[in-house]
């Protein structure tokens, strides 16, 4: 049925043999390129290998510091678009400036992050080329016959793996979450060009006025970028028993993570909330605290690699997303663990 | 001041249950509520009327035509009128098609100085929609607002980003969508249900915005759904019970540092 339809007024304006070449967004701040740059490299790397094609990285900034890296870390080009406007992200001059550079160049598929940059500006840019974009994927292939990208993304709160692909329009364009793939190494025999690019006129006008930027000290490791995250909820009792949950992630250098109820208690502040109404998180290590798991919450996190949850309940809901399960209660079990990991820094140190 | 709020019908959560054997949501009701974060964009929308009394409020919606009830449910809590955008032939549509449809319905509905949203919908959960809406209307998009500043010609937003906060200046008109902090979320007040219940509100089909048909639905939209599987979920836990020793604890030591994640 759906191959039925042919998208006249998409397929009639663009040769699609015109686009060639894969493009990453990179990302920076106060001029230093972020990690998620490293691991959309990755991904890039991987897909303009499948085809044959070159791997080249977008960077807007003013001066950024060692931009040869990200020829290091697998890219053939960098399109460095240079002018103060771009020293911090501002949606219009950052979508008219990428728009310019993707019609300039034609790239056949666009990846960026799906952080807040990468997920405000790649729609404006699929808009104004007229083509699609698909949020958040986990899961980027080459179809071998048709050499479409397909773009796989969890729906319905990871309940749905959907995949998707843009067949008569381009670029073919994807947000990925942040850790889906390894940051990719340095290999310093690598060579690549740096292309500097100074766009004049509209493309770098905007009403839209940077103020400024203002560190969260809470979120000293952010849960979407963390490794390990360790999660309470209402089973934490009050926000003194919650302070149990940010001992053990100081001490683990992971993230503290909090359900609804536990942010709406005042516990823990929103940037910290996982689930359907807070961010998606999947990282390697999720410990679960005092937490029922209620369907809102699981859909934020159950993409994780391992879950381990601590709960005097049973029957609680999370243990069903759980590889490993303490029955137990929080304020036994959780003062034990802080022991156990101490015990066990302490010996690596040794 | 004129504030347009978006508003988007999604299945109601509190009536699904995970699947205990293959890990999938089954929905158990057939209800409905107004996106969570589309409730704080109205929440803040009504807050900015309560300090502003020339400003009015007109919600819009785009889905089928039950989605009426998300449109009077947003009237009750302080809208002051709303258009609900709906036919059949928008069945389909991506995100691009249905930001194209949306625009066009906030265009017709007459001038305006501030469009507010959630940043995602809880079901399709692309957070995408809403930065599109704004370049098919020509005017500039701020994401992931966590508060709001009214000035005379435009707006201070305080974006919550990776790591921190930003805030940023624009003038009127602008597409604002908003996070959690943004505002508490209001209830339906009595004055409101009365009013809901006497206001009109059109229902748009593309008759009414024109567009050529091969800008709408499935033919409009440049993806398509490859496929639609469900990924494995339920896993083989390991339960132990908590008893006062360290053997349970030293367990999930010795399983964390075997699955190599400490």
């Amino acid at each position: 049925m759906m191959s039925m339809y042919v998208n006249c007024s998409i397929a009639e304006a663009k040769n699609l043999a015109d686009y060639k070449g894969v493009f990453i967004l990179g990302e920076q701040r106060d001029g230093k390129i972020q990690a998620v740059t490293f691991e959309l490299l990755t991904w890039g790397r991987g897909i303009a290998d499948t085809l044959g094609c070159e791997l080249s990285c977008v960077l807007l900034g003013d001066n950024i510091e060692k931009m040869d890296e990200v020829i290091l870390r697998g890219a053939d080009k960098v399109f460095f678009i240079q002018d103060p406007v771009f020293k911090n992200f501002l949606p219009q001059p950052y979508s008219n400036a990428i728009t310019r550079l993707v019609n300039e160049e034609k790239p056949e598929i666009i990846i960026s992050g799906a952080t807040t940059t990468g997920r405000t500006v790649m729609p404006l840019v699929a808009a104004k080329t007229n083509t699609g974009l698909t949020a958040d994927c986990t899961e980027l292939t080459i179809d071998p016959e048709t050499k479409l990208l397909l773009q796989t993304r969890p729906a319905i709160g990871g309940n749905i793996m959907a995949t998707i692909k843009t067949p008569s329009s381009r670029p073919q364009m994807a947000t990925v979450r942040p850790r889906s793939a390894k940051q990719s190494d340095i290999d310093t025999t690598r060579i690549g060009e740096i292309i500097v690019k100074k766009y004049q006129g509209p493309t770098i006008k905007t009403v839209e006025k940077f103020l400024e930027f203002i560190i969260d000290t809470t979120q000293a490791v952010s849960i979407e970028e963390a490794d390990i995250i360790i999660a309470g909820g209402k089973g934490m009792k009050n926000a003194a028993g919650f302070k149990l949950v940010e001992e053990l992630a100081e001490l683990m250098g992971a993230a503290v993570g909090a359900t609804r109820d536990a942010v709406e208690l005042g516990w823990a502040t929103y940037p910290h909330q996982v689930g359907l109404s807070g961010k998606t998180v999947s990282p390697k290590l999720i410990i679960a605290l005092g937490i029922a798991g209620k369907i809102q919450f699981l859909a934020g996190m159950q993409t994780s690699d391992v879950i381990v949850a601590i709960n005097k309940d049973p029957e609680a809901q999370i243990f069903k997303v759980a590889d490993f399960g303490i029955v137990g209660d929080v304020f036994d079990v959780v003062p034990m663990l802080i022991e156990a990991v101490k015990q066990m820094k302490a010996k690596v140190k040794a | 001041m004129r504030i347009i709020v978006l508003v988007k019908q999604v299945p109601g959560t509190d009536s699904v249950k995970l699947d205990p054997i293959t890990g999938v949501m089954v929905r158990t009701g057939k209800d409905t509520i107004i996106n969570p974060l589309d409730e704080n964009a109205l929440a803040e929308a009504i807050r900015i009327k309560s300090t502003y009394p020339d400003v009015t409020i007109t919600v819009v919606s785009m889905g089928p035509p039950s989605a009426m009830k998300a449109v009077k449910e947003a009237i009750a809590m302080g809208a002051d009128d709303g258009v609900l955008v709906s036919g059949r032939e928008f069945a389909g549509s991506d995100t691009i098609a249905t930001a194209k449809v949306i625009a066009a319905g906030i265009k017709k509905t007459g001038t305006f100085d501030l469009i507010l949203c959630g940043e995602r919908a809880t079901d399709g959960e692309t957070g995408q929609t809403a930065a599109m809406i704004a370049h098919y209307l020509n005017v500039p998009a701020q994401t992931y607002v966590s508060a709001l500043e009214i000035l005379a010609d435009g707006v201070i937003v305080k974006r919550t980003v990776e790591s921190g906060f930003e805030r940023v200046q624009v003038p009127f008109p602008v597409l604002v969508s908003v996070n959690k902090d943004i505002s508490d979320t209001g209830f339906p007040t009595l004055s409101g249900k009365l009013r809901a219940k006497k206001v009109e509100v059109p229902m748009w089909a593309n008759a009414e915005l024109g567009f050529d048909k091969s800008e709408l639905g499935l033919t409009g939209s440049p993806t398509r759904v490859v496929k639609i599987f469900s990924p494995k979920l339920s896993r083989d836990t390991i339960m132990v019970k908590a008893n006062g020793t360290m053997k349970p604890i030293d367990q999930l030591m010795s399983f964390l540092v075997h699955k190599d994640v400490v």
